[in-house]
């Protein structure tokens, strides 16, 4: 049943995720919202690193902990030219080498409808980048 | 059909999408409150439309023109039998139940509330009746109030009263059924407590009119709206039934061909109603479509579909009552088949996902009611919904899905 979608890693990160939770201090945040159904995102930018609160679906929460941990250390640049793979991965299905573990939602490609669920954090994630001057 | 016993089998046959399969499975179709599958007699009634009978309405002198024309026109008495309105003149067709209510906010109204009076809208409203009035707000004056509900999901009789105190209430606008609580609010008692107070009464009937017998008249309504695709019937064409004296007394909605009486560059005058909010061509086909739709139904009865629905709601909230974890929202008394749910750790939206790899077909998120899920403290919820082919296998095909998600998620 979905096994192509739903899983392990996508179902472990989204109930145990890695970096979740509002930072003490952070340079940047923003919130994404899907009018559609509700859910919500919201990322911190701290130093290198970023954290996410998700309230939503497991393919959110799942995507946003694999973003986190995809970004740490990355400048802007690079995480623009990330989230463009990221993107056209999503869409087609077709993996591709440098996002690693953000493969495993490559099976979002065969549900359009929830294609945005996995592309959520990664928009909260580029607003919040330019708030930052030097990200 | 007259006086057949319910026969879901034979219902099943007449809806040739149900033998569809999804996914390499059967389809379970629980999306009716969004949206109805059509019967074959609606298909058949609009296929031969166009390859029997079609021309443009209320224009021709020529035989085809008049033949439609007779057809369409005959779909308003079959509405008004529906509703059992007082007049064939008080049923206006629109594209929808949405721009049916727009019409009302766009023409009654700016004419017939004035800056400062209030219209009072309730918890459980779909967007369709709290953004035309909240656009009326802004643009007139108008106030907008909200009456709340209880946590069981029914009216609060105490709120009602509290936004009708100060007498400003011109207008009480609510839904007859809840799209996502599937609570029936007790509509002869609000148009009463309305009608007291000064106040009209408007009831967004787009999914009780699938399961009840609905008649204007019993109900004493000043407007009712419903669309036809809820219905079995065609998207595209909506119904406004309003009281003769109100429709009388309201300016036209759109400006156009039909609506009118005379037209010169100084000045037109405006048709009759209905015809004066019906500009331009109008969904003809769609019209015809619904004709048949509302014959299809009325030949199944609507006893016989209210005591199916009961059936299948008593026996699902029963099924979903075992599943560890699921929790339904809403348990009015009068509820029908419309229930929505949440799942301790399973999203709506995983819900909807794998039922459908499954599948089933049910609905998940916020059911154009945001303000509500803010009510009942809930992001988005899945919803189950139930027509006259629904049957209780297919309510334990939903069952076993949870179950499996349930384990997924544990």
């Amino acid at each position: 049943m979905s096994a192509e979608l739903y899983q392990a890693l996508i179902m472990d990160r989204s109930k145990n995720p890695r970096h979740a939770g509002r930072p003490e201090h952070f340079n940047a945040q923003a919130e994404q919202k899907n009018a559609l159904c509700g859910d919500q995102v919201q990322v911190f930018i701290s130093g290198g690193h970023v954290r996410h609160e998700s309230r939503g679906c497991a393919i959110m929460t799942a995507s946003a902990d694999l973003m986190a941990e995809a970004v740490a250390g990355k400048a802007a640049v690079e995480i623009a030219a990330l989230n463009k793979v990221f993107e056209k991965m999503v869409n087609s299905g077709e993996a591709a080498e440098s996002l690693g573990e953000l493969n495993a939602l490559a099976g979002v490609s065969q549900f359009r409808s929830r294609i945005r669920c996995a592309t959520l954090p990664w928009a909260a994630l580029a607003q919040a980048l330019e708030e930052v001057p030097h990200g | 059909m007259l006086n057949k016993v319910f026969n879901v089998d034979a219902i099943r046959e007449d809806f040739p999408i149900l033998s569809q399969t999804v996914h390499g499975k059967k389809f379970v179709f629980l999306d009716s409150g969004a949206s109805a599958q059509k019967p074959r007699a609606v298909i058949d009634a609009m296929v031969q439309c166009m390859e029997t009978q079609y021309a443009n309405v209320h224009r021709g002198l020529h035989y085809m023109s008049e033949r439609t024309s007779d057809k369409y026109e005959a779909v308003r008495d079959k509405v008004a039998g529906l509703l059992n309105a007082a007049s064939r003149d008080e049923i206006v067709f629109t594209r929808n139940g949405t721009e049916s209510i727009n019409l009302v906010a766009r023409t009654f109204g700016t004419t017939s509330l004035k800056p400062g009076d209030a219209v009072a809208v309730s918890q459980m409203e779909h967007h369709a009746n709290i953004v035309p009035w909240q656009m009326l707000r802004d643009a007139h004056g108008t106030e907008l109030r909200i009456i709340k509900i209880t946590d069981s999901g029914e009216l609060d009789w105490e709120s009602l009263e509290q936004v009708f105190a100060d007498g400003k209430v011109k207008l009480l606008a609510i839904t007859h059924m809840s799209n996502v609580l599937g609570t029936y609010t007790p509509v002869e008692r609000l148009a009463a407590f309305a009608h007291e107070r000064g106040a009209k009464i408007l009831l967004d009937g787009c999914q009780a009119i699938v399961h009840r017998k609905v008649d204007v008249k019993a109900i004493d309504a000043d407007f009712y709206v419903f669309s036809g695709h809820k219905l079995y019937g065609p998207t595209g064409i909506g119904v406004l039934y309003a009281k003769r004296e109100i429709l009388d007394a309201m300016p036209p909605f759109l400006g156009g061909g039909d609506m009118i009486a005379s037209v010169s560059y100084e000045k037109s005058t405006w048709a009759k109603p209905p015809h004066r909010f019906e500009a331009g061509t109008p969904a003809i086909i769609e019209t015809i479509g619904l004709g048949a739709a509302i014959d299809y139904v009325e030949a199944i009865g609507f006893d016989a579909i209210a005591a199916h629905e009961r059936d299948l709601t008593e026996h699902a909230l029963a099924v979903l009552a075992r599943i560890e974890g699921l929790r339904v929202l809403g348990a009015a008394q009068d509820r029908g088949g419309v229930i929505s749910f949440v799942m301790k750790h399973a999203h709506a939206h995983d819900i909807a996902t794998l039922l459908d790899r499954q599948g089933i077909a049910v609905r998940a998120g916020q059911h154009c009611a945001e303000p509500l899920m803010g009510r009942l403290g809930v992001t988005s919820t899945a919803r189950a919904t139930f027509g006259v082919y629904t049957t209780r296998e297919e309510i334990d095909a939903l069952e076993a899905g949870l179950l499996r998600i349930q384990k997924m998620f544990a």
